[in-house]
């Protein structure tokens, strides 16, 4: 071959030296658990749906959540939104508004007509769910898809269990629970209202059933022993917030005093406010740092009027005087008398001092173990008797409808295993992704969107909704403030940052390789990845 | 100038890419079909900055030139580490001669490529600080005098690395190299005022000067991008940190020069016919130690016995350019609610 003067080799490509032989450290993707994910007691891919949200691609958003739960608008508004607690952007200015975006996609799915996924295809098996509230719900639909058919049994006569008897309709209108729960029902349910389950055996064997699912909540309101006159008006939340959903709320008079410091003593209060009271007072005994109402709950009732004794117990109720007792909290914390009193006018006294289950239907039950009041479950939500399972408030757990819900799931998921004869599938989880492993600067700095309220005036007097939702551009926003903790986002930085070019693209959605045959293992891809979704391990030598 | 409106974006727009933005937003590395300029298989130390801010910047101006472009290339690193013979990483037309060059060799590509009429095709010629602020002045600066239409890109990592460390007139104050130690009362390299060669071109009133770093990709494309747009004698100086020689990690080359950014400590600038006509504000100020103690180089100002005192000069140093430049943004950035596409 001819070849220029002094030149004795071809020109050649530096592809022939495969750099990647220096390396002593591996870049690797990796996918970690973000830490709203890991908080949601319902298991839902929170990461996951925000992600499917941010293009503006809400159904698949939509899809993906009601893969783990089929209560969008319902969770939207009533959930404590644990996830937005663990939110890791919470470092960085304030947490993304998780529970707004699941808001907005639920109204949008009931406003756009979304029908849940079909049910599975028939597996012969049946079902008995006793309890329509959150956890018998999840627990009908996830069975369903997984193609059992199931008997869904209330002693209401409405679906819904607490969410309908227990949360006022300020915080969740019906007609939107009414239209999560229809699109359950569409899967093709045997609903049965009306009717109280006394024997769970016998409900089981002459109906046929393969397994059942308790999901009977906690409907008695605990009361406690109040020497009060004949004409003192005592009731308990529990009572008073179910005939109010029934539209027969009771009178109770200009003074209402709730007893008690959980969520449900400020949903009493807040409806007896409605219900025309001017003065609505909580009497508590401890302070408001060991109140186990949840904070925001609180603020919007301060917001509304009502006000707060604290570290105050009840003594006696007599025509319409109150005597309360004024409590100390010794050094571990727990309140105790100190001998003062005073009075406090009051028309009615509603006690929230936590609920009861009534658990009669398993009496003829023995393996069924009830400890403290609750019955006793094994991770997989099985009960001591083989293919009775049970969750919800009946069973030890933080008595939230969230909680309620992934209830439902694992319950389902078991329940399937059960009667096809495996074993529960025990999914491995990922690590967690911590906020450490984030490269921030990445992110723009992107307050969060705050959801209106109703003017104060005007939810003191009506059950109309106090929170109102997002619109689609700033749920948009909320969504893309989502850091996506230790997921590829695809936003290039290590195809970009990589000075050796061994990082493929492979093309939207499809994320990104490595080609080792170049990587020197430097780790600037690692170091500069946002969302933290690149490992470096030791190389093998 | 440079800066771009913030959208709510995830990455806003200091990421590379973003499934989210539209191709107009998006980086040229983010391009999957990209030039890809100088190749893998280059021996370039691991975490090496100036591969980096090559390929950046070569890209760049690949697209802005519709892929005519020759190269020009000094002697240094980029040079070495690319193209051992026989092998080439380059994958655009290159040319090395010698270490002090480049500018006039530059040069005389564009008169050629006049004299043949291509007026289609563009030149570009790089080097190192060491190449470009000591050994190549001469001609860089005959090459400004005369306005040749040239762009000169510096890939500055603020020493001779190639042959092992040694100081040059782009070393900074009080850093360890081969030839500056770490020893004595004054450590490190003197302080004094170093060749600023930005300021040096700008002051030849060629048509563009501007700074950039491998640590705001978007930034550095725009500016080659700018540069590409207009014809003579065109400076664009960037910042590539050096594991090696400044004793960092490899893994924080970006972040190093982010910091370097961050501190004031290099002020990223453009300069249209020998004025500043635009800054890129400090998004989180941040004290000088943060970057100085992260570099092996700096190592003697910490430790047992920290020299507060050094240190103070060289934050002097940072804050001397915040207040020249005007680094620190005024109003904080413009937040667009709407920068949302429903």
């Amino acid at each position: 071959m001819e070849r220029p003067f002094a030149i004795t080799l071809d020109v050649g490509s530096s592809h022939a030296n495969r750099t990647g032989s220096w390396r002593v450290e591996r870049p690797v993707y990796v996918d970690r658990l973000p830490p709203c994910n890991d908080a949601c007691p319902a298991g839902e891919d929170i990461q996951g749906w925000l992600y499917q949200s941010e293009p503006g691609d809400y159904e698949a958003a939509w899809r993906l959540l009601v893969e783990d739960n089929p209560f969008p608008a319902v969770m939207g508004r009533i959930c404590y939104h644990p996830c937005e607690t663990s939110c890791n952007r919470v470092q960085l200015d304030e947490a993304v508004g998780i529970n707004a975006v699941e808001r907005f996609l639920g109204d949008h799915a009931i406003e756009r007509g979304w029908s849940l996924p079909a049910a599975g295809p028939d597996s012969g098996k049946r079902v008995l769910v006793v309890g329509a509230g959150p956890a018998g719900l999840s627990a009908t639909y996830h069975l369903k898809r997984l193609g059992h058919s199931v008997s869904l049994v209330d002693s209401a006569p409405k679906l819904g269990g607490m969410m309908r008897y227990g949360i006022p309709a300020y915080r969740l209108p019906r007609a939107v629970l009414d239209a999560e729960i229809a699109r359950i029902v569409a899967q093709g349910v045997d609903v049965v209202l009306d009717h109280t389950v006394d024997d769970i055996r016998r409900e089981r064997d002459e109906g046929g059933f393969d397994a059942v699912f308790l999901a009977v909540g906690a409907q008695l309101g605990r009361r406690v022993d109040i020497p009060a006159g004949d004409s003192s008006r005592i009731l308990d939340a529990v009572s008073l917030l179910h005939r109010v959903a029934d539209d027969d709320p009771p009178m109770l008079g200009r003074r209402v005093v709730v007893y008690g410091g959980g969520d449900t003593a400020l949903d009493a209060a807040r409806t007896a406010r409605r219900l025309g009271a001017t003065d609505a007072v909580i009497v508590y005994r401890r302070n408001r740092d060991r109140m186990p109402a949840h904070g925001e709950e609180l603020e919007e009732a301060l917001d509304e009027g009502i006000t707060m004794r604290w570290l105050s117990t009840v003594n006696s109720f007599e025509d319409d005087r109150l005597v309360l007792e004024k409590m100390r909290l010794d050094d571990e914390g727990f309140p105790q008398p100190t001998g003062e009193f005073e009075d406090l006018g009051a028309d009615s006294l509603i006690l929230a001092l936590g609920q009861d289950t009534d658990l009669s239907l398993i009496d003829e039950a023995p393996n069924v173990v009830v400890d403290d009041g609750v019955v006793e479950v094994l991770p997989t939500m099985m009960t001591g008797e083989s293919g009775i399972f049970a969750g919800g408030d009946a069973v030890p757990s933080p008595r939230t409808a969230t909680v309620a819900i992934g209830h439902g799931k694992r319950a389902a998921r078991s329940i399937d295993a059960y009667i096809s004869g495996e074993e529960p599938d025990q999914p491995g989880r990922h690590e967690l992704a911590s906020f450490d492993r984030l490269n921030t600067w990445y992110f723009s700095d992107a307050p969060r969107t705050k959801r209106p309220e109703l003017e104060r005036a005007r939810r003191q007097s009506t059950f109309d909704e106090v929170v109102e939702g997002l619109n689609e551009e700033n749920a948009l926003f909320e969504a893309r403030r989502c850091l996506s903790c230790g997921n590829c986002f695809e936003c290039d930085n290590c195809f970009g940052v990589c000075p050796d070019n061994a990082v493929i693209k492979l093309g939207p959605s499809e994320r990104y390789k490595f080609d080792y045959d170049f990587c020197k293992g430097c780790g600037i891809c690692a170091t500069e990845c946002p969302c933290g979704a690149i490992d470096m391990i030791p190389e093998r030598i | 100038m440079t800066t771009q409106p913030i959208h709510f974006y995830q990455v806003g727009s200091f990421a590379v890419g973003n499934r989210l933005l539209d191709d107009d937003g998006r980086t040229v590395q983010s391009d999957p079909n990209r030039t890809n300029s100088l190749d893998s298989g280059h021996r370039a130390c691991q975490g090496c900055g100036e591969a980096l801010g090559a390929r950046y910047a070569i890209d760049a101006a690949m697209r802005a030139s519709q892929g005519r472009l020759v190269a020009v290339n000094a002697t240094g690193c980029l040079e070495v580490f690319s193209t051992p013979y026989p092998e080439t990483s380059w994958r655009i037309p290159w040319l090395h001669s010698l270490f002090g060059n480049a500018p006039a060799v530059a040069t005389g590509v564009a008169a050629a490529l006049k004299v043949k009429g291509r007026s289609d095709v563009r030149v570009v010629a790089q080097a190192g600080d060491g190449g470009t602020v000591d050994i190549g002045f001469g001609c860089l600066s005959g090459m400004f005098e005369r306005n040749d239409d040239v762009l000169f890109i510096c890939y500055d990592n603020e020493a001779y690395m190639n042959t092992g460390v040694q100081r040059s007139g782009a070393t900074p104050p009080a850093a360890r190299t081969a030839t500056t130690e770490a020893i004595g009362s004054e450590a490190g390299n003197a302080f004094g005022q170093g060749k600023d060669l930005p300021r040096i071109a700008m002051a030849h009133d060629i048509p563009y000067v501007a700074t950039a770093t491998v640590a705001d990709l978007h930034d550095l494309e725009d500016k080659v991008e700018r540069a590409m747009q207009v014809h003579g004698a065109r400076y664009l100086h960037i910042l590539v940190p050096c594991p090696l020689g400044w004793g960092s990690a490899s893994s924080d080359t970006i972040r190093v020069a982010r910091l370097a950014k961050e501190t004031g400590l290099f002020p990223v600038f453009e300069a249209v016919d020998g004025k500043v006509t635009g800054v890129s504000p400090i998004r989180h100020r941040t004290p000088v130690e943060e970057y100085l103690s992260i570099q092996g180089r700096y190592a003697h100002l910490f430790g047992k016995h920290p020299r507060t005192d050094i240190i103070a000069r060289i934050q002097a140093m940072a804050d001397r350019n915040i207040t020249t430049y005007g680094l620190l943004a005024e109003e904080p950035a413009d937040i667009d609610p709407k920068g949302v596409d429903v």
